[in-house]
């Protein structure tokens, strides 16, 4: 049995469905994220299982037992909020140190709590500050500190990490991660930001107008999608309208725009409209002639970005777009004829959906 | 123009807050002025008032225990108004704050219609309704609550029932504007550290609208201090409070200097409550104030 479960969990706002027949299983000392645009459902789940939010119907288990109308005082969970919620009359110290207080505990041993807590999250020092005193990143800080301080079974994040600038972005995922695996606490995130959930996570949900497109490790999710939605939400990635010509054992034989690709089908029955897609860094530009390459285009934009340079190319099958590692040599000009190549097992297909699920 | 970096922002805001100076000076300023120069002349009550001065107006208003009633019934009077709009003006504005959006609107219409009514209108509908023969007496004489009226009517409770229902709109809105400020998250913050939803309303959200309740308390309690009508209507001419006896001793008896005296010490003692009580206040609360 796992740590906590959502069973058929529904929320219906009058007409509105907000939550439609979700299924989820949290393992203890996992780290889950709920990924995917606004509206899509995910801060509702997690309101959910905080207890915010009482679902229309289904049940939540934690640890085996069904808490489905527990009130959220006595549920127990940890949980920081996009805004931090901080209690801005209240010093740092009391902000970390309220809900030890709301258990009763014992001045002394609540201090002792509070430092630990606040040690956690580099803050030492800061205690007496009240919060309007603090940085961005600081209030963040207090935030995961005084969800921390009370040691709860269940980590609850709601895009905590929206607020601050990109830099300390990377830092606090980095951070964050490492408190967690340290403390083995179990952790739920709620996010609209692909990179913060595939570094931070054991397992995505990708949510989708309030179902679960996806449920996968972060290398699975980008590497071997299952819907369109979550192969276009993860990543940047080109999509090639085709029809299944032929579907063989290993391969189906697409044909897009009157060149036909070989794209690995995975077991799926593919048929008639689909979609292939390709990553842009997984195709690559051919110098030497035409020989070998799958297609040839001329280049309309490149872009440098640092690292890599972005190309897009009009082709046959249509706008590729082309990410290539920064390896010292810049790539040939814009106006300029290439060839591309591919390997036929980056190639992925899926079925193109009766309302297609990229809006 | 003056530009952003300009120091000199040139005489574009005198002239602009030129017409609100103005008739801040000629209405406020220059009539209060005159009343405090009037508060020390001196009446006769064979020749009126003379264009002499002294204190003695002062004097008398402070020492006669006539006076002293007066004043301490109006004290009491502001302070039990001030008590009851907190106490109903509070909760009022948390519900009506949580209320879903058409009746949102028709219920602040509702708490903020006593200030749409003249106020003699609205006080004679009070008179009616606590009256002897009024509705309130008889429902509960007819449910045989009471063998006989209560008397409501010329009465201190009256009064405080009517001035806390005129007054009441100006605390829900001063409140109403604190709690619009309140991040709604910090309540589900509250409670997902384990603080019960009345730990919750103690703890977090009543200390941050406390600085809403202290501005609504002031402009309750100034304005109850110094409220004439409704005293005068419900409270009769027996019960008086400052307001009413500065009417009196002006229309009256017509001793003008002594009318402006009471007016005077008033306006001093409400000012002196109001600051010391809100100095008070946000030495307490210190960081929930800026």
């Amino acid at each position: 049995m796992s740590f906590l479960t959502l069973k058929g969990i529904s929320k219906r706002y009058g007409d509105f469905t907000a939550i439609e027949q979700i299924d989820l299983e949290v393992e203890r000392g996992e780290f889950l994220s709920l990924l995917g645009p606004s509206g899509c459902g995910k801060t509702t789940t997690l309101q959910m299982v905080a207890g915010f939010v009482t679902p229309t119907s289904g049940t939540i288990m934690l640890d085996g037992r069904d808490i489905t109308h527990e009130r959220p005082e006595k549920r127990g969970m940890g949980v920081v909020f996009q805004s931090y919620a901080l209690f801005p009359h209240m010093t740092v110290d009391g902000n970390v140190g309220f809900g030890l207080e709301m258990r009763n505990m014992k001045r002394a041993a609540r201090a002792e709590r509070v430092a630990e807590a606040l040690e956690l999250v580099r803050l030492t020092g800061l205690g007496g500050r009240y919060p309007k005193e603090l940085s961005g990143g600081q209030r963040q800080r207090v935030a995961i500190a005084r969800a921390l301080a009370m040691r709860p079974e269940l980590l609850l994040l709601d895009e905590p990490m929206s607020n601050l600038d990109a830099k300390l972005r990377e830092e606090m995922h980095i951070e964050l991660r490492g408190i967690q695996k340290r403390l083995g606490i179990t952790t739920i995130l709620v996010t609209h930001d692909q990179v913060e959930a595939m570094t931070m996570s054991d397992r995505i949900a990708v949510m989708h107008r309030g179902t679960i497109a996806q449920l996968s490790t972060p290398f699975e999710a980008y590497e071997r999608p299952e819907t369109p939605f979550a192969s276009a939400f993860l990543g940047k990635t080109n999509l090639l309208p085709g029809e299944v010509l032929r579907r063989n054992g290993r391969c189906a034989e697409v044909d897009v725009a009157g060149t036909t690709l070989k794209v690995p089908h995975e077991g799926r029955h593919v048929q008639g409209k689909v979609n292939v897609y390709i990553r842009p860094e997984k195709v690559h530009l051919a110098y030497s002639g035409a020989g070998d390459a799958r297609a040839t285009g001329r280049i309309t934009t490149r872009v440098f970005t640092g690292n890599q340079w972005l190309l897009l190319i009009d082709t046959a099958l249509g706008q590729v777009s082309v990410a290539q590692p920064n390896n010292g040599a810049p790539p040939p000009n814009e106006g300029e004829q290439v060839g591309l190549m591919w390997s036929d097992d980056d190639l992925r297909v899926l079925q193109k959906e009766a309302l297609d699920g990229h809006a | 123009m003056a530009t952003l970096d300009d120091d000199r922002a040139g005489a574009a805001p005198w002239i602009l807050s030129a017409p609100a100076l103005l008739l801040f000076c000629g209405l406020l300023l220059v009539p209060l002025l005159l009343t405090f120069v009037l508060s020390f002349h001196v009446f006769s009550d064979t020749a009126g008032t003379l264009a002499a001065y002294t204190w003695r107006n002062y004097f008398e208003v402070i020492t006669d225990p006539y006076y002293g009633a007066i004043f301490g019934r109006t004290a009491g009077l502001a302070f039990a108004v001030t008590f009851f709009c907190i106490l109903l003006g509070v909760p009022e504005t948390i519900v009506l704050a949580r209320m879903k959006r058409p009746w949102q609107s028709i219920c602040l219409l509702i708490v903020l219609g006593p200030l749409l009514i003249s106020v003699v209108v609205r006080t004679l509908g009070w008179q009616i309704l606590l009256g002897n023969n009024g509705v309130l007496n008889n429902a509960l004489q007819a449910l045989h609550i009471t063998s006989e009226p209560i008397r409501l009517v010329f009465t201190m409770t009256g009064v405080i029932i009517a001035l806390t229902h005129v007054l009441v709109p100006f605390m829900v809105m001063s409140v109403w504007a604190t709690l619009q400020k309140l991040d709604p998250q910090v309540e589900w913050a509250g409670l997902s550290m384990g603080a019960s939803p009345f730990r919750v309303f103690r703890r977090v959200v009543l200390p941050q609208i406390l600085p809403g309740i202290l501005s609504g308390s002031i402009i309750v309690f100034a304005l109850s201090a110094s409220a004439f009508a409704t005293p005068a209507l419900i409270g009769g001419r027996r019960l008086k409070v400052v307001a009413t006896a500065a009417y009196d001793e002006f229309l009256g008896t017509l001793n003008w200097p002594l009318g402006a005296t009471i007016a005077v010490l008033l306006l001093i003692a409400n000012v002196a409550i109001v600051m010391g009580c809100s100095r008070l206040a946000e030495r307490r609360f210190k960081h929930i104030f800026d």
